[in-house]
Parts: structure tokens; C-alpha cells; sequence
């Protein structure tokens, strides 16, 4: 039975279990042996036994900063080791709600600032198709659960590109929601302008039924919209009279084999009857500046309250400032202080303007070029990242090359639009991500276009699960 | 360039204690970031407006009716050092 499963959808294993061929219960155990399993470090925790009721849908993987009471929730962080919130996020609420349950807590970047997973309070996770590379971040691991097998599907964030990224890196689909589209209520705050939550999933397919339960309005979260209408199930298999434009195959950092297989399926878009031209986004290459200024700004902000008094671990003994000071020393990591330390700096006196500022109104620029794009063009496609999956090690000396592997995702989230990454093809025996992005609330129309490109790659997942 | 007095300065003001060590690579790295932040200004960005949120949105506003919030047992539940019914800290005159 085993070797069945891991080759469903987990909208098959639903199938399975409304056809009364397993019981939620033995599903969940499966899976829930399978998470333990793991030698990865793709989770963080995984419950000791199934709940009593185990619903009607496969178990989902949540990352370590949706807050599910109870069930430890650290975001990553040190900082907030042993923490377990008194309230459950609206977005797993909906889907333990859709009948989901938790299968456990999955690693990721501290704070979600990252793009390998590296910056984990907890150790790295390690990509299932090399291990000695990186599964991307910062949901490196809901996106490496999926892929590897230990999980039927997952949900993560994405600021900068952290849902599409990781999913690219691990040859799986992530798609990053309207900004709006589904309540931020109770995930770990980065940064509130950006951070939204979307499915990492095998297929397209399950990654529209996640969305069409994450989605809607949400009276704890005033900035939440829900999406208008209706989001039926993807099932275009053609592309006909759809255009794409095409963005940012000039770059010099994009891989040969990336540009290739990326080629190889606007080739495929033509087949099935859609149409490509090159666009200019001619504010998007200063999309890593802005996004630097602004997601570590909101940061700075939002990081405020890890102070040792409400929760969490304390350090130091002294007066209060150097308790405030200590903690926050010993608590945050490298990368996270690294950020506090620019968005403070951002937004500090004299300096406001010149930095925060200016990024705010190249975001507008940047919003600017993909509406006047959007004109004449259905939807804006590129590489998910420039590269595959590097090495574990690879760029964690370098800091700013290691913001460069958001090149691609980073302008999306500053202009607040949908995008989907999905598996197109492999480069050196490692996956390439292909990028859809869509105008604002356009999930339905992207979705049906990935599902048709998706039936044409055919992409197979990781050889060994 | 970022020099290690701005470091320390900026550290007070994120109530951050840094190593020696951590604020010389800390001035290090920041001026390298800083450094591609600053291509921004390569752009002519006269008249632009500036953009803090991508959804135009005004006045949500919710009914105003009483809900239950967190108990203050489930508030203190978590804090390190929680007593009589409040959150302790050291004094911030203590030595």
C-alpha cells in the first residue's frame, strides 16, 4: 500500500478515503510514520499519535511560524524555543476546518529570513535530490516534505519568493496568493506589507484546493480580502489565445541549463497554443535594493516585542535594558540580527527618507511596470531562480549573494501580485522552477494555466522518495 | 561606509547587545549591503508617490461588540518569569 500512496495527489488520497478504500485514521498514521521518519530536517515536530478525529482530507505540513495552539511554534527562532501559542492561525484553522489535520511542524529560515534554510535556529534541511545541497528557503521544509515524500502537501509563506523558491529548488509547485488573499492572523510577523501564505503541493491541482480553503476574508486580519468569485478546480489542457510575456532571460546570472529548460517550456506554451514575447520590467532588477530596505524595516518593527518578558527563553542579569539586550543577543541568529540591524538603520533618524523612502517609491515603480506589462500581456513568466539548488555552504559567507537568489521572486510580493512556480524540467540532474505571475486576484487564470503546462512537461518528482 | 560608532549606535537603538567581534564584521557587511541598497539612486524617482501598501483599502472597521480575549492565565502561561499575576522583570534602575 505504502508504495501507492506516495504516488498519489493528495487530492487521490481524498478520493481514497470518501471511496471508504483507507480510513483518514490509517492515512494519517502513514504519514504521520513517514514525518517521523525523516532524516532531512525537514520538521521541527510531529505529534506522537493520530488525533482522534482524523478528518476527511490527508494531513498538511505547516511551517514552524503558523501559530497552532498548543503544538510548539517558534518560527525557527531560538528566541521562541518552547513557545505554544494560546490560539491557531485563520489559515490552519480553515483547513482542520476543510477536515486537514496537522502532520507536523516543518523547519524553516528563523523568521523566514533567508533562502536556504540555513539560517534555521535548529540545523539545516538538506533538498531530497542531492543532499549535500540546500532545499531552498525560507519553507525549506515544507518544500522538501513534499518532495521527499514525508508529506502529502504543505502550506509556507512567501515575503520574497520563500513559497516559490524552495518549491523550484525542490522540483514541486508553490504558489504565492494575491497579497490579501488569505489571512495573515496568527503567522509569526516578518514583514506585514509582504508575508503571505500559499501551498506547496506535488501538483497544481492540490495546490488550487489548498488555496480555495485558505482563501477569504478574515475579520482578525483588516489587510485580508479573500479572492472574488469563484476558484474552480484547474482543467485547461490548451493555452490558446493566452499571452506571455516574458521577462529577464537576458540576466547574466541565470544558468545555462536553467535558461534552457526555461526555453523548453515557452516552446511547449506555443504548442499548446499560446503566444510569447519579451516584456521589459525596467524597475524589476531594483527589486533586491527595495525589497532589502523595506522587508528588514517592517522587521525591525515586528521583531520589537522578542524581549524576554511575554515568552520565550531569558538571558542576562543586570538591569532591564541589558536583559532587553541579552536576550535578543542569544535569541536571534546571525541573519536575523543582520536584518534588524539594516531595517533599524532604515528607518532611523536622517536616514528615512533616503532609504525607506526611496524603496517605497521604487515600489511603485516596480507595481507600475508589471500593470503597464498587463496591458499586453495575460501573464508575466521567468525562471522561479536563476539556479538550481546549491550547495549547503555555498553562499552563507556572502550575504548579499545570498539575496540575489531572490532576483526573480522578490519584485511579485513588492508589487503584491500571484505567482505560481512550477517544475519544468531538470539541469544537471537538479529541478528548474518555471514562474507565472498574474495580475492581482488572477489565481484562477494562473492556476488553469499551470495545470495545462504541467499535463505538457510532465515532470517527475524526486527519483528516490 | 558603515563605521563601527554607527553600529553601536544603531545596536542601542534595536536594543542589541554585539560582540566586539559581531560589530566589526557586522560594519563589514552592512556597507556591502548598503552598497547595492544605494543603486536605487540611480533612478529618477521625481514625483513618484511612495507605495506602504499594495491593497487599496480604507477603513476596515469591524462590529463593536465585546468577545472573550486570552484569559490572563493563558497571557502568563508562556512568560519566563511570570508573578502575581503580572510579567517580572529586573528593575531598570538595578546595577
Amino acid at each position: 500500500m505504502s508504495e501507492e500512496l506516495l504516488n498519489l495527489t493528495a487530492a487521490q488520497q481524498a478520493e481514497r478515503i470518501a471511496a471508504g478504500e483507507i480510513s483518514s485514521a490509517e492515512l494519517f498514521e502513514f504519514w504521520r510514520e513517514r514525518a517521523a521518519g525523516d532524516d532531512l530536517g525537514s520538521y521541527l515536530w510531529v505529534p506522537d499519535e493520530a488525533p482522534e478525529d482524523a478528518g476527511t482530507l490527508p494531513p498538511i505540513a505547516v511551517k514552524d511560524l503558523f501559530c497552532v495552539e498548543g503544538v510548539p511554534s517558534t518560527a525557527g527562532s531560538r528566541i521562541l524555543e518552547g513557545y505554544r501559542p494560546p490560539y491557531t492561525a485563520t489559515s490552519v484553522r480553515k483547513l482542520q476546518e476543510a477536515g486537514a489535520r496537522v502532520l507536523g511542524k516543518t523547519n524553516q529560515d528563523e523568521f523566514a529570513m533567508g533562502s536556504s534554510n540555513e539560517n534555521s535556529g535548529y540545523g539545516p534541511v538538506q533538498n531530497p535530490w542531492d543532499r549535500e545541497r540546500v532545499p531552498g528557503g525560507s519553507s525549506g521544509g515544507s518544500a522538501a516534505a513534499v518532495a521527499a515524500g514525508t508529506a502529502p502537501w504543505a502550506i509556507g509563506t512567501d515575503t520574497g519568493g520563500s513559497i516559490r523558491q524552495p518549491a523550484s529548488l525542490c522540483g514541486i509547485v508553490g504558489l504565492k496568493p494575491t497579497y490579501g488573499a488569505v489571512s495573515r492572523y496568527g503567522m509569526i510577523a516578518f514583514a506585514s506589507s509582504l508575508d503571505q501564505c500559499g501551498p506547496l503541493t506535488r501538483d497544481v491541482t492540490d495546490a488550487a484546493i489548498l488555496l480555495s480553503h485558505l482563501q477569504g476574508r478574515d475579520p482578525c486580519d483588516s489587510t485580508s480580502l479573500g479572492i472574488a468569485g469563484d476558484l474552480p478546480l484547474p482543467s485547461a489542457e490548451r493555452l490558446d489565445g493566452l499571452r506571455f510575456g516574458v521577462w529577464g532571460m537576458e540576466e547574466p546570472g541565470l544558468e545555462p541549463g536553467v535558461g534552457e529548460a526555461v526555453n523548453a517550456t515557452l516552446a511547449r506554451i506555443e504548442e499548446l497554443g499560446g503566444e510569447t514575447q519579451e516584456i521589459e520590467l525596467p524597475h524589476a532588477g531594483h527589486g533586491i535594493a527595495a525589497y532589502y530596505v523595506i522587508a528588514p524595516a517592517e522587521a525591525s518593527a515586528n521583531l520589537a516585542r522578542y524581549d524576554g518578558v511575554r515568552y520565550g527563553p531569558r538571558s542576562g542579569n543586570g538591569d532591564l535594558t541589558s536583559m532587553y539586550e541579552q536576550t535578543r543577543h542569544d535569541g536571534f541568529g546571525e541573519e536575523v540580527r543582520r536584518r534588524i540591524m539594516i531595517g533599524t538603520y532604515a528607518l532611523s533618524s536622517g536616514y528615512y527618507e533616503a532609504y525607506y523612502g526611496t524603496a517605497q517609491k521604487v515600489r511603485t515603480k516596480i507595481a507600475q511596470d508589471f500593470a503597464a506589462a498587463f496591458e499586453s500581456v495575460d501573464f508575466v513568466v521567468s525562471p522561479t531562480s536563476a539556479t538550481v539548488a546549491f550547495r549547503l555552504g555555498e553562499r552563507t559567507a556572502d550575504p548579499l549573494a545570498m539575496y540575489l537568489s531572490d532576483y526573480y521572486t522578490a519584485p511579485i510580493p513588492l508589487a503584491g501580485l500571484p505567482a505560481i512556480s512550477i517544475p519544468c524540467g531538470l539541469s544537471e540532474g537538479l529541478p528548474v522552477g518555471f514562474q507565472i505571475a498574474g495580475p492581482a486576484f488572477s489565481e484562477a487564470g494562473i492556476l488553469d494555466a499551470a495545470h495545462a503546462l504541467e499535463r505538457s512537461i510532465g515532470f517527475e518528482g524526486v527519483p528516490v522518495r | 561606509m558603515i563605521d563601527r560608532d554607527q553600529v553601536l549606535h544603531v545596536a542601542k537603538l534595536a536594543r542589541l547587545k554585539l560582540t566586539d567581534d559581531e560589530v566589526d564584521r557586522m560594519a563589514g557587511e552592512l556597507s556591502t549591503i548598503l552598497a547595492h541598497v544605494e543603486t536605487m539612486n540611480e533612478l529618477d524617482l521625481e514625483g513618484v508617490d511612495p507605495t506602504s501598501h499594495v491593497v487599496d483599502l480604507t477603513n476596515v472597521l469591524r462590529e463593536d461588540v465585546p468577545r472573550p480575549g486570552l484569559t490572563r492565565e493563558q497571557a502568563l502561561e508562556q512568560a519566563p518569569d511570570a508573578a502575581e499575576g503580572g510579567f517580572r522583570v529586573p528593575s531598570p534602575g538595578a546595577t
